[in-house]
């Protein structure tokens, strides 16, 4: 057994191993040690805490037992997810951090002897206001990502649910569970409690059911920001630093991540969250659709021919390429370009994909050197100077309409300026507007050619008419 | 008069987003991902409090309400501390420079 003051100095550590851990991610060539040093904060951490109890009853074996269950679950889960899947298997974890939490607050409330806060209906007020908190967050956080996984996974459809006075209804039971925060305080009775966090649940699931697929990305950042608060809660119930500080690190993470997320839409946070995006509109530009405008549209060979007489090429990877499962046959085809001596580069957008950073993960599986790939604000000028962008997957993204148009909802948004090509390859299933709705005027413009397809069966074509 | 431990540990917690604020921003936009996946394990860090849970209550009485509980959320925290330290680990074995690849 060690004393409390050891301990907190050994927690110390570990929590700042921690912030090492996120620094190391500053450039890819640290960040396999910044993992290192996160895995051994954790070991500490978990260690110190054996230590610390120190007169084990048998209970140990069924700690260890469970320890080892839930790291084999861990540990085939994350050798097994495929790169394409990251998104659901992220905003699953993040459940499971929420969860978690609620749990270790109902011990904390059932037995709050056990980390000195009191007796049950005895508990101190400060540390009863801590654990609803904790165990609030840590609700919302479980049962909004779980209405975020089943959406990522398509288990549940993408689009907004949105009813009359849905907004209004969220503040109403905001308000309701900092009332029952309240009387829980004064009265010590269980099962204020007990409703707090099932109310928490349902928050959690109202929160996230308004919001469209494309905006995933500001929810998983938030629900990150979440989780990282709910850690904190609990943190400060059981007076433990290294919890306190990692949850204020991951709370702040998710909260910049949330930020340039939405950064990159040129939307407000509370624009998001109230959500509802791109119903309307996307009827809209439907009917506008029927005056058919000219589009050229080409095949794989005409792509081939286009590409192989260029001499530089920008490929803008989106949502589409993760979902056809695109990028080996893309790198394939960049190594066939290469070979030619033709400059190839990718550009990502901010909000590419369904989660920050989605495409460079994919791209960096399909062994494209990272050096390669650019952010917005790097390789924007770089079009005007280059033969042909290969849009594969993407599209509100590149719409040149948010430069343009100040009635459009998009309008503002940072775009890629793939228009400013000399000419511009995009590979779509068909012309139906992405998910913000709005029709893409790129798609119409004289120097697009339009390869109607799916992106891996197209992108193989290309590769062998490069041949 | 004393001043409330609450109040450092409030200190801490404030100084904690401070660093946490500047450490994010200097995180790669390319390495957002991985990002994500190492804040979800670290903030499995919950466990200690699971693990004390558990380990509570004296011989016999093991298997108290806030005990299972903490047995429950030692599974949960699991899967995840292992699960997100790996798959981080195997997302950040990929990114390779150019050089690398051409020896």
């Amino acid at each position: 057994m060690i004393s409390a003051n050891i301990s907190a100095i050994f927690y110390l550590i570990s929590g700042i191993l921690f912030i090492l851990a996120l620094r190391g991610l500053s450039s890819p060539e640290s960040s396999r040690q910044g993992n290192l040093f996160g895995i051994m904060g954790m070991v500490i951490a978990i260690l110190v805490t054996f230590l610390s109890v120190g007169n084990f009853s048998e209970a140990v074996i069924y700690v260890l037992a469970f320890l080892i269950l839930g790291g084999a679950v861990g540990s085939y889960i994350a050798f097994k997810i495929p790169m394409t899947a990251m998104p659901e298997l992220v905003a699953g974890f993040h459940s499971l951090v929420g969860l978690a939490a609620v749990f270790v607050a109902i011990s904390a409330f059932q037995s709050p002897s056990v980390f000195g806060l009191g007796t049950p209906g005895q508990i101190k007020l400060a540390s009863l206001i801590e654990m609803s908190i904790g165990a609030s967050v840590g609700a919302i956080t479980f049962s909004g990502s779980i209405i975020a996984f089943l959406k990522l996974r398509g288990i549940m459809s993408g689009s907004p649910v949105v009813f009359k006075g849905q907004h209004y209804l969220n503040l109403l039971i905001g308000i309701s569970i900092f009332v029952l925060v309240f009387f829980l305080c004064k009265t010590q009775l269980s099962y204020y409690f007990w409703i707090i966090i099932l109310i928490s649940f349902i928050v959690g699931v109202l929160l996230i059911i308004p919001i469209g697929g494309a905006d995933m990305p500001v929810v998983i950042s938030m629900l990150n920001s979440y989780s990282g608060w709910a850690a904190a809660g609990i943190g400060f119930t059981l007076e433990n630093t290294a919890l306190i500080i990692t949850g204020a690190l991951v709370g702040s993470s998710g909260a910049i991540l949330s930020y340039i997320m939405c950064k990159g839409m040129n939307r407000s946070f509370l624009n998001v969250i109230l959500g509802g995006f791109g119903g309307e509109s996307a009827q809209d530009s439907k009917e506008k659709n029927k005056e058919q405008k000219p589009v050229k549209s080409g095949n794989a060979e005409d792509a081939a021919f286009l590409m192989k007489n260029a001499s530089s090429v920008i490929i803008v990877p989106g949502y589409g390429m993760a979902v056809a499962q695109a990028q080996h046959a893309l790198r394939e085809m960049v190594d066939k370009l290469k070979k030619n001596d033709i400059k190839v580069t990718y550009a990502i957008h901010p909000v590419a994909g369904r989660m920050p950073g989605h495409m460079n993960v994919l791209l960096a599986e399909a062994n494209v050197p990272y050096d390669e790939v650019f952010e917005l604000e790097d390789i924007n000028n770089d079009f005007a100077n280059t033969d042909v962008a290969f849009v594969i997957g993407a599209n509100d993204v590149t719409n040149p309409v948010a430069k343009s148009d100040p009635k459009s909802p998009i309008f503002g948004m940072p775009v890629l300026d793939v228009e400013k090509c000399k000419s511009v390859l995009f590979v779509k299933r068909s012309l139906s507007p992405g998910y913000a709705g709005v029709d893409n005027e790129l798609f119409y413009r004289e120097n697009t050619l339009m390869l109607f397809a799916d992106a891996k069966k197209m992108t193989e074509d290309i590769v062998k008419n490069l041949e | 008069m004393e001043i409330d431990p609450f109040i450092f540990r409030f200190s801490i917690f404030i100084l904690s987003i401070f660093v946490g604020y500047y450490v994010v921003w200097s995180v790669t936009p390319s390495l957002h991902t991985p990002l994500m996946s190492v804040t979800n394990a670290i903030s499995s860090v919950i466990i200690v409090g699971a693990i004390i849970a558990a380990l509570a209550g004296s011989p016999g009485k093991i298997f108290e309400m806030s005990n299972i509980f903490g047995f429950l959320a030692i599974v949960l925290a699991a899967i995840n501390i292992f699960g997100g330290f790996l798959v981080t680990q195997r997302m950040l074995q990929m990114y390779k420079k150019k050089k690398d690849k051409k020896k």
